[in-house]
Order: structure tokens, then C-alpha cells, then sequence
């Protein structure tokens, strides 16, 4: 029989320790998949800051050289990772809360410098590892453990749209907003992450991918729930699409 | 070798390239922006890595992945900036990765004064950040000592994998001196760090990971105890001292830093009374030297004079560890950014005896 | 024997380079030297000074609360740190921006209307050199041979702006002579 599918390799063979249907696991295969076909000559290195994403580096749950940094504080060091190992493919993996908010800084400026790295950003609008309170991409009514009541514009501002805000930027070279909340937009997702790490290899700049990701432990829904609420109310806050292309 | 009048930051700056530093992350801050500043056109120059970072924070996380690749890597501030610092430096202590830390110490708290100052001193001895880590410390007096302990500081750092620290202050940083550098180290001549960097996968072929969380708890624990033998053995092997004419000396002064250098004039002004004043320097302050003061002949040592740049004071903690109640011990300070002055430390001496 | 000197004027009159020039020639002459510059917000505000120590062994402090030498490139900086000379002492003064040559008591006090005296050579900006070389004059601290070695170094591009420079500086001595 014709093999037509296999788990990439990166993913070894054990059981994540991942909520029953969080996005990470569908991100990380992505990734993984990504990451095998797109090798530059130096070791890959992947920049996991604190998270529920830092699970796979720290129990190995991805077989690629990792360093865990601080929360928020992934693009400073990938940055400095690159720089040191340009001929290295260097991907920093990043949460909500870490990226849009404690890493706000870092994010802009390692975006703003255009040091040519990938940034996958996990959005699933809440803080999870800490249990669930308002991020700063959480939707307006929703309720949070921090915003018992849901956010209001008034007191909490809007959600950032952080892929709007890296495409503003004169350096970024691609920039994208994808999902994972059916089997149609995982391919997409997949296929934007595959061009981001296109982008590094062939040196063109900094690339940027956000993701839609479900957290259906803080959301208080079921898995398949945690879907359908992405496609009905997250993407209408969050539009899907490519912000920024420079490479085509 | 000729020696050449430099200021200190850029002779630090030189000495840290010579040693084979090849990346450096900082943020502006008086009064050490010379050495971001020459290092911005002197790493390029010898293909290393220069990177202004967007804050404190982003700085020692850069350093942070810098070292995890096997660079000799630095960043340097002053109080306020490596108060920003802190998490980042627990992260190269419990991810055991080496590093170099800079601290041009100014007037404090808070915002202070650019001027000269010791404020920083119960700060970065004690670890400086949360979670119970200690980092070496070297304490420089002159222009001279400060690119000594700079180039020194890459290699203690290597061998023992942890972050290591530069105390020096606002008046060494700033000041001109003679100086004699040290020779150019070839790269090929550095420790290669085959055995961790994440430049390469690890002997069984499995991938490196970089990382200060154990998810299981007896390996934490176990991890702790790897910092805190190596800390022991700081202690054991690695405290460093001066002594000046503390042989028969009856009045003996402890400073250390720009202070020291001080406190050895005026040790210098009471012999020339007389007086027999000796001086005991600090020259790394962690691993305090303890052993220095068990040496101390409290038959005829009359008492301790604690002399420093801070109000209030910190080193005399440590010199209130090592002297117990052997001797009586007295203080002479000053604080807001103004250099201490000799007289100060002489009149200390003088109204006690 | 060890020798301190505050060199003190308003931004851009070259106080900064007396001092620096002193310590580099003083480090040539294989003496101990240190340069000491006041930085940071009081360099903002238009005001400039530094302590250059010279001595035949190491140097404790960098600054004196007792200096041997003030020179005082105008009134406000003479009026800040006179006190400050030690009794045998000299200060040297800008005279062309002094009304009146002041009298301090024990110190010896050299006018030498440097602005004026760099002028007449070309190039106000050279007054720093006059200076220089009156201290020197004065002094002795250092062979005028040794410090014209660094004023040409400082000029090391341009070759002519060092002689008039040169030039400059011997006049200094000449004037206290």
C-alpha cells in the first residue's frame, strides 16, 4: 500500500500534554511539517517563551534545538540567535498574552529591525497556562477570569490586532493571519507558515503568522464548540488573509 | 607592552573584545554609554555582533540567546538598568549559560545621580534577581584592574557557565587612566562549547534544549543544587583579596572599588602620621573574602573601618559576617552621587582611635 | 610629588582637551595620570570642567578636595572652585573675559588674556593651547616638549592647524615667563 501520510518526524512518538482540543497540537504539526522541509545549513533553533507553548521544548515534545526564554521576551532572543547564526533557520513560537502584551516591545522592535526570523503567534484570545484570564486579544464580552463581567471598550480598550500592527511596519516581508477552526483553514495555515520559513531561508526578512487557535479548557466550550466559536465571532474580529506580502 | 591613557569604559569595551567577547546587547545609560557606543563600530570590525537593544530587558535576553549559540556575549548598565536585567540574568544562571554583566554603578535609589557611587552593592552580591541565585563579582579599583577583570571575567564565566558580574562605577568608568591591554585572543583558542551550544545537536543525536523549568520537581531540586555547589566552590577556590600594610597594622580599612583606591591613599597619609593603617580590598566581592579577615591579627587589629559609597551602608553586612565581634567596626560613607572623599576616611580613623 | 589641576570654562572653549592633552602627554612621560571629567547634567548646562591628576605613583582619588592648580577659563568657573586652591598655589585665568584681575590670598594669580592672544594668532579657538601652554609656563609639571608632541597628534590630519596650534601654545608659556 502507497504511504500517503505520516506524522512529521519532528513530533516524537509520545502524547502531548496539551487540553483535549488545543490549537498547539494542530500548530505544532504545522510547524513541524514546515520545519522539515524548510532547512537552511546551520541547526534549526526554535525560541519558545513562557506559555502553554514552552511544554513541547521543555518535555521534548519537538525534536528540534530549542531555547526556552522568559515570557514576552522571544523576538529579543531570536533576534540574537539569528544574528549570531545567520545560516541557521531560527522560529520563535508565541502566545497571546507573551506576544501582545508583556512582549509587546519585543515583538515591534525585533519586527521593526527586520532581522530576518519567523514568528508564529498563537492566538486564542485568553491566557491559558495561568487559567484564563484577559489577554489582550480577548473579545469584547468575553468573559475572562480577570473580567468576570466580559471586557468592555471602556475600562479595557479593544482587542490589538497584532498582524494589522507588524504589516504597518516598513520591514516585515510577510505577514499573515490564518485559523484552525476547520480542515480547509488548517491547510491554509499551513501553507502561510511554509512561506514564512520560505521567506528566512532565501534571507528576504522578518515573516510574521498569526494564528486562530482554540483554548476550549478558558473558553468553557467543547473542542468541536471552540471551533465553530473562531469561525462565528473570533474571525470577525480578526479578519483572516495576508496583510503584507513583499516577496511576491 | 606601552601602556595608553584610556577611558575606563572604552578600555573595558577593548578588553572585552580582546577576551573574545562577540556580541554585545545594552541600552543607553549613564555613565557607561561609551562602552555601547565603541563597541557599536569595534565588534563589526573583528565580525562580531552589536545590538542596540529596545530596553534593559531586551538587552539580557539577547545575551541570553547570544550565549546559548557558545559566543562570549555582554551587556553592561548601571543600577537602574540591571534592576531591569534581573529576570534575564536568573534565566543564564539556571540555564547555566555564560555571560558577562557589566554594572557602572550610580547614585541611588531609584533615578539617583550619574555620579560616583556604591548603591548596587547588597544588590548584585546577593544574586541579583529572584530565585536564589548568587553571581561571581569581580570589583575593579583602577582603569588598569577594570580591563583586567574584564578579560579574566569571560573566563570564569566559561568555566563555570554561569553569569558573571563587573561591579566597577561611575568614577572608573569615566575617568582616564593608564592602561595596559591585553593581547587579542584567537577565537580558536576559546573554550568551543561543543557540549551544550545549540548550534549543534547533542552526542546521541537528540536536540539540545536550552531551558531553566523542570517539569519534574526532584530534578529542580536538583538543579538547585548543581548552582549551589557551584557557589561552594566559588567560595572555596575563588575569593580574592589586597592586603596593603596590614602586617602590624592597628586600624584597618575595607573598601573596595573606587573607594579602595582611596582608602589606599589615605592608609598611605596616616603612615606617613604614624598611624599603622592598613587596607584590606575586596577585590572580588562574591565570593566575599573571608578568609582575608580569618587572617587578621585581632591581637593587635584595634578596629574595622567599613569604607564606602553608600548611605546606607552595604559591604559592611558582609564585613559584619567575617569580623563577628572580633574587633569594633566603625564607617565612613558618603552618598548622592559624591565621590568619598580621603579626608573622610582618615578623619574615620582619627576620631576613633 | 603628585599635581592636580581643575580645568574649568563654558562648553566649546576646549576644557575638555587641556585636560585630556595633559594626560595623555603626562602617560607618555611615563608619569601616573588621571582624567576626570564632570558629565552627565551638568554638562548640559553650557559649563565644563575636569581634574587632571600628575603624580610619580599611583593616584588615589581622581579629585581633590585641595587642588595645586585652578585654571579658570572664565569668571563663573574662577568664582566656583578659587577656594579651592591649596595656599603656594596658582590660578590661571582667562583675563580677557575677567573685568578685574582678582587677588586670592597665598595664591598666585597669572592673567593671560588667552582669547585675545589666539585672535591676534589667527583662530580664538587656539585659546585652549595658550592656556595650555601658560600652565605648562608655569608649572613645569610636564617638558613642553612632551606636550606639543600630543597638541600635534591632536591634529594629526591636519599638519598645519598643529604648528599654528604649536605656535599657540609657546606663546602661553612665553606669557608667563
Amino acid at each position: 500500500m502507497e504511504k500517503v501520510y505520516s506524522k512529521p518526524s519532528m513530533l516524537p512518538d509520545f502524547s502531548n500534554g496539551w487540553c483535549p482540543g488545543c490549537g498547539h497540537s494542530i500548530t505544532h504539526k504545522l510547524l513541524a511539517q514546515g520545519m522539515e522541509k524548510y532547512k537552511m545549513s546551520g541547526e534549526s533553533i526554535l525560541v519558545v517563551p513562557v506559555g502553554c507553548g514552552t511544554l513541547s521544548t521543555c518535555t521534548g515534545w519537538f525534536d528540534c534545538n530549542s531555547v526556552a526564554t522568559a515570557h514576552g521576551r522571544a523576538a529579543a532572543t531570536a533576534t540574537a540567535i539569528k544574528r549570531c547564526c545567520p545560516d541557521s533557520l531560527v522560529v520563535a513560537y508565541q502566545g497571546d498574552g507573551d506576544l501582545a502584551s508583556i512582549g509587546m516591545a519585543e515583538t515591534i522592535h525585533a519586527a521593526n529591525r527586520g532581522t530576518p526570523i519567523t514568528v508564529i503567534f498563537v492566538n486564542n484570545n485568553i491566557y491559558g497556562m495561568t487559567g484564563g484570564q484577559m489577554a489582550p486579544t480577548t473579545l469584547i464580552g468575553q468573559k475572562a477570569t480577570t473580567a468576570v463581567y466580559g471586557r468592555n471598550l471602556q475600562e479595557h480598550g479593544a482587542p490589538i490586532r497584532m498582524a494589522e500592527l507588524i504589516a504597518g511596519l516598513d520591514a516585515p516581508v510577510y505577514v499573515a493571519r490564518v485559523s484552525l477552526h476547520d480542515a480547509k483553514h488548517v491547510m491554509q495555515a499551513g501553507k502561510a507558515i511554509e512561506k514564512a520559513l520560505d521567506c528566512q531561508v532565501k534571507g528576504l526578512g522578518y515573516s510574521f503568522i498569526e494564528i486562530l487557535s482554540p483554548c476550549p479548557t478558558n473558553a468553557k466550550l467543547a473542542p468541536v464548540d471552540a471551533m465553530k466559536h473562531i469561525a462565528d465571532e473570533v474571525v470577525k474580529v480578526y479578519p483572516l488573509g495576508v496583510m503584507k506580502n513583499l516577496v511576491d | 607592552m606601552s601602556k595608553e591613557f584610556l577611558k575606563g569604559n572604552e578600555a573595558l569595551a577593548e578588553a572585552a573584545v580582546r577576551a573574545g567577547c562577540r556580541f554585545f546587547a545594552g541600552y543607553p545609560i549613564t555613565p557607561q554609554n561609551e562602552v555601547p557606543e565603541y563597541l557599536s563600530w569595534r565588534l563589526p570590525e573583528v565580525g562580531g555582533v552589536f545590538i542596540q537593544g529596545e530596553s534593559e530587558v531586551a538587552s539580557i535576553y539577547m545575551v541570553y540567546g547570544a550565549a546559548s549559540t557558545g559566543r562570549r556575549s555582554m551587556t553592561s548598565s548601571s543600577g537602574p538598568g540591571i534592576s531591569l536585567k534581573t529576570e534575564g540574568i536568573t534565566y543564564l544562571a539556571a540555564a547555566q549559560l555564560p555571560a558577562v554583566i557589566v554594572d557602572m554603578q550610580r547614585g541611588g535609589p531609584a533615578i539617583g545621580q550619574v555620579t560616583a557611587s556604591q548603591q548596587d552593592y547588597l544588590f548584585v552580591t546577593r544574586g541579583a534577581g529572584p530565585g536564589g541565585i548568587r553571581c561571581f563579582t569581580f570589583a575593579p579599583s583602577t582603569v588598569q584592574e577594570l580591563v583586567d577583570h574584564a578579560y579574566r571575567a569571560f573566563d570564569v564565566a566559561d568555566e563555570y557557565r554561569a553569569p558573571v558580574f563587573i561591579l566597577a562605577d561611575a568614577v572608573i568608568g569615566n575617568m582616564m587612566e593608564n592602561v595596559e591591554l591585553p593581547p587579542m585572543r584567537e577565537l580558536s583558542e576559546l573554550p568551543d562549547h561543543d557540549d551544550w551550544k545549540l548550534t549543534k545537536r547533542g552526542e546521541d543525536g537528540k536536540a539540545r534544549i536550552v531551558q531553566t523549568y523542570n517539569p519534574v520537581l526532584e530534578d529542580a531540586g536538583k538543579a538547585n543544587q548543581v548552582l549551589a555547589d557551584k557557589y561552594q566552590e566559588w567560595e572555596d577556590k575563588l575569593q580574592e583579596w589586597e592586603e596593603y600594610m596590614l602586617d602590624d597594622a592597628e586600624y584597618v580599612i575595607v573598601a573596595y572599588g573606587t573607594t579602595g583606591r582611596i582608602a589606599k591613599s589615605a592608609v598611605n597619609k596616616l603612615r606617613s602620621e604614624g598611624i599603622k593603617a592598613g587596607l584590606l580590598r575586596p577585590v572580588v566581592v562574591y565570593p566575599f573574602p573571608k578568609k582575608a579577615f580569618e587572617k587578621l591579627d585581632y591581637s593587635k587589629v584595634k578596629f574595622i573601618v567599613d569604607a564606602e559609597m553608600s548611605i546606607p551602608a552595604q559591604l559592611l553586612e558582609d564585613v559584619k559576617l567575617s569580623v563577628g565581634n572580633a574587633a569594633p567596626i566603625y564607617t565612613a560613607l558618603s552618598s548622592g552621587g559624591v565621590l568619598i572623599k580621603e579626608s573622610t576616611i582618615i578623619n574615620t580613623v582619627k576620631e576613633n582611635m | 610629588m603628585e599635581r592636580s589641576v581643575i580645568i574649568a570654562g563654558f562648553g566649546g572653549q576646549g576644557v575638555m582637551l587641556i585636560g585630556k592633552t595633559l594626560g595623555y602627554a603626562a602617560s607618555h612621560a611615563s608619569k601616573e595620570a588621571t582624567f576626570y571629567p564632570a558629565y552627565g547634567a551638568e554638562m548640559r548646562g553650557g559649563t565644563a570642567n575636569c581634574t587632571v591628576v600628575i603624580s610619580d605613583e599611583s593616584i588615589g582619588s581622581p579629585l581633590k578636595d585641595e587642588i595645586s592648580t585652578l585654571i579658570a577659563m572664565n569668571e563663573p568657573s574662577f568664582r566656583r572652585f578659587s577656594s579651592a586652591v591649596v595656599p603656594g598655589g596658582e590660578i590661571l585665568i582667562n583675563s580677557s573675559l575677567f573685568d578685574t584681575v582678582p587677588v586670592v590670598e597665598g595664591v598666585k594669580v597669572y592673567a593671560v588674556p588667552v582669547n585675545d592672544m589666539a585672535a591676534e594668532l589667527g583662530n580664538i579657538q587656539m585659546a585652549n593651547n595658550v592656556m595650555l601652554g601658560a600652565y605648562i609656563g608655569v608649572t613645569g609639571v610636564l617638558e613642553p616638549e612632551e606636550v606639543e608632541a600630543i597638541i600635534r597628534k591632536n591634529f594629526a590630519s591636519k599638519p598645519a592647524v598643529a604648528e599654528k596650534n604649536i605656535v599657540a601654545f609657546r606663546a602661553g608659556m612665553d606669557a608667563v615667563k
